[in-house]
């Protein structure tokens, strides 16, 4: 069996390492080789964020390269269109359509892309959600990573229940309700 | 043990634990921080946040000395600041093992250098190990105290970047009994006066001998592969990318044990293979050494000394395939880091700018004031070095310029090596103006408490250094506390400050807006319609604040209420709203 690479971006301060933690304990307690890289530091800060999750019966490297992930999860459009030439030719991208303007945009000295989503589609096969406006019906904005999480569960191998297992041994017990609501409605997306 | 996932950092503390060390003393630096922080979890070993590095090393040789074992860890350039100690402890071993644990960060991902560690272990005479994964960094912690007590050397464990923060599965164990040795008065080997130090260093050199011949036999040199005509020489990370990249089409010579090389292993499997590439990120060490012995290997003249490796570069550079070409994406705007919304220095920052000064900056988060739009920053060299750096451009240029200039170090950055500088300013007469950043926490390496936050690393209430009496006490008259939120009056000081013809400090006091007990709330709003689009407030370069159809709007999912924009719009368009 080959290894399955998932590329999980966003900006600093959305929640990508939960979502990471998630994913990667779920693969571990599916029985998994798994490896999980994420750099820590200075691109918290609002910076560009970016995590990597290879499983399968053996990893070595714990890098995604350019043309190696099956599926990019991106919690932003403009972080998804900057992971783009990370995707394997056949691979699918899941993506979050809010938009967090990066400095440069703010200061004026770039404009933020239009059409992100339509250029996605001409190059893969791509799942575009408001996770936010779920994360509300959820009831907090700060559940948009677990929204995402739901996303990506349906297109695994691995079933429901085990996420949520996951979902219960790491969240804090007072934000479970929400969470457990915010997979579902990501989860039950079409 | 089921296995578990755990990043190297992780894996290096339980390793420790396991080892049954018994103190940790350290300084964050990423990538290394999370070493000292997973010690926290094990109420039996005593840990510390030290002053700083060369006190980390200091405390962690003592402890040695007293017969327990012991770890400081570091970043790479945090090495540089424990060199002096570690030099002379290679000089005195240990009595209880002691491992300094080093992460170099090839890429710079969060560091104003790229230096490689290894040139440390030759330096200092000691042994380094280096792991590539989590399950690795765990044995091979365990195996640097067998190594620290069997040959009387403190071991160094190098990790890059990509091993400290990468996960992998971990198997763990009981910790092993190891307990406090006996402590002996001994000054030939601990008082390292000359004539002492003349003898130890004939030991230290029959120690390098002797590890050179372990070298050759330990487990943690191994070679891996059947028969393939390609060799490679690699350790850490770059075992990992070369597996990944060439699989079964090379053997390997792994080295877990980078200092001392194990020289006739090293000559044997150049030997056995048509062509042998030594594959290290940054500098040439192995290869070097490689070379020396006459051995015919390619190293750097395929390879960069750049930054990191990737399995297609060494796909494409040993079997010359590159790998299919990935979708095309246009350019799209950067995403460098920015101040958090609500970030104290912020305000400072926008003083600063508007008032144009010179500005000597420092290591934390507050180097992100040379970013557009606050762009202030003029220079940052390492830990401190805003302080000196400032006297001698002062000395250089004069009143006048020193007039126009300012330094700003962090809290914790001002204890680990400003007050120094600051010392020299009062004693050789400098006039400048520092400002020291005070956000009540370590902040850039993920919020580490300090000597001025009045807690320990387990949380724990301890007196807490009083930084406008310590800046009395070492010579300076002009010291003010000020809220760097209150820009009218964080201008008027500055202005002060830097007139006046003797020295001054500024504190610009107001905590991380990240820390839990910083409570701000709601989110800012600007009124349209009082709103002049004069974008006075966007000079701030708040994440929050942004341009949508050609006006100024918040954005409420970045905004957390902090209210510096309401305090800043000179026509009152911006006003707080409650949740």
């Amino acid at each position: 069996m080959s290894n399955t690479s998932i590329m999980i971006v966003g900006v600093g301060g959305q929640g990508t390492l939960l979502a990471s933690r998630i994913l990667g304990n779920t693969l571990t307690q599916a029985g998994y080789d798994v490896k999980v890289s994420e750099v820590h530091g200075m691109s918290q800060r609002g910076g560009s964020v970016t995590t990597y999750v290879r499983f399968g019966e053996k990893v070595w490297s714990p890098i995604i390269e350019k043309g190696g992930a099956d599926i990019i999860l991106s919690f932003e459009l403009l972080e998804a269109l900057r992971a783009l030439p990370y995707l394997k030719p056949d691979g699918q991208i899941i993506v979050n359509t809010q938009q967090i303007d990066p400095m440069p945009v703010i200061t004026g000295a770039a404009e933020y892309p239009q059409g992100i989503v339509e250029t996605l589609k001409a190059q893969a096969k791509v799942t575009a959600v408001d996770a936010l406006a779920l994360a509300k019906e959820a009831g907090s904005i700060k559940a948009v990573n677990v929204v995402l999480i739901g996303l990506l569960a349906k297109n695994t191998p691995i079933p429901r229940a085990q996420w949520e297992e996951t979902l219960r041994a790491t969240v804090p017990p007072k934000f479970l309700e929400i969470n457990l609501k915010a997979f579902a409605l990501g989860y039950e997306q079409e | 043990m089921k296995p578990q996932l755990l990043i190297g950092n992780a894996a290096v503390a339980r390793g420790a634990y396991e080892a049954g060390v018994r103190v940790v003393a350290s300084y964050p630096g990423t990538p290394s921080t999370e070493i000292t922080e997973s010690i926290v979890q094990y109420p039996d070993i005593y840990c510390e946040w030290a002053p700083n590095e060369k006190v980390a090393a200091e405390v962690a040789i003592g402890a040695s000395i007293g017969g327990a074992r012991a770890m400081t860890c570091c970043k790479h350039v945090g090495l540089n600041v424990m060199a002096d100690p570690i030099f002379t402890a290679g000089y005195t071993g240990v009595n209880g093992g002691l491992v300094i644990a080093v992460a170099d960060d090839p890429g710079m991902h969060s560091s104003q250098n790229e230096q490689d560690s290894r040139h440390y272990a030759e330096a200092a005479k000691c042994p380094m190990l280096e792991p590539a994964d989590s399950a690795e960094c765990l044995a091979y912690t365990k195996a640097a105290y067998a190594l620290s007590e069997r040959f009387d050397a403190p071991v160094f464990l190098r990790l890059t970047t990509r091993v400290a923060h990468s996960q992998s599965l971990v198997t763990l164990s009981e910790p092993e009994d190891a307990p406090l040795k006996d402590y002996r008065k001994d000054p030939a080997k601990y008082v390292m006066t000359p004539a002492n130090a003349i003898r130890r260093h004939v030991s230290v050199e029959e120690r390098t001998l002797a590890l050179k011949a372990f070298a050759e036999e330990t487990e943690l040199n191994q070679v891996i592969g059947s028969g393939a005509k390609i060799g490679v020489v690699c350790a850490g990370i770059s075992y990992l990318y070369a597996q990944e990249a060439l699989g079964d089409q090379a053997d390997y010579l792994k080295l877990g044990m980078v200092w001392p090389l194990p020289e006739k292993k090293l000559s044997d499997f150049v030997q056995a293979h048509e062509t042998t590439y030594v594959i290290e990120q940054l500098d040439p060490f192995i290869e070097d050494h490689a070379k020396a012995l006459g051995l015919r290997v390619i190293g750097k003249e395929a390879f960069t000394l750049l930054g990191e490796y990737t399995a297609a570069m060494i796909r494409a550079i040993v079997l010359g395939v590159n790998d299919a070409p990935a979708p095309k994406a246009s350019p799209v705007p950067v995403r460098p880091p920015v101040m958090c919304a609500g970030c104290p220095h912020r305000g400072t920052f926008y003083v600063l700018k508007k008032l144009g000064l010179t500005v000597c900056g420092d290591i934390g988060c507050y180097t992100l004031g040379a970013a557009p739009p606050l762009s202030s920053i003029d220079t940052t060299v390492c830990m401190g070095a805003s302080i000196g750096a400032a006297l001698g451009m002062a000395k250089a240029r004069g009143p006048e310029f020193a007039k126009k200039l300012v330094s700003v170090i962090g809290d914790s950055t001002f204890i680990h090596s400003g007050i120094t500088g600051l010392i020299d300013v009062v004693y050789n007469k400098g006039i400048n103006t520092v400002i020291i950043l005070d956000n009540s926490i370590t902040g850039m390496t993920g919020h580490q408490d300090n000597p001025t936050t009045g807690k320990t690393i387990r949380g724990e209430a301890t007196k807490q250094v009083d930084l406008e009496l310590l800046a009395k006490a070492v010579g300076i008259s002009r010291v003010r506390v000020v809220d760097p939120f209150d820009v009218k009056a964080m201008e008027a000081a500055v202005k002060e400050e830097v007139a006046a013809d003797e020295p001054s400090v500024i504190i610009a006091q107001r905590p991380c807006a990240l820390l839990k007990y910083v409570k701000y709330s709601g989110h800012c709003r600007v009124d349209a319609d009082a709103c002049r689009n004069c974008r006075v407030c966007m000079k701030l370069g708040c994440p929050a604040l942004t341009v949508r159809e050609g006006r100024v709007v918040v954005d409420p999912t970045q905004c957390n209420g902090c209210g510096l924009c309401v305090n800043v719009c000179p026509f009152h368009a911006i006003t707080k709203e409650a949740e």
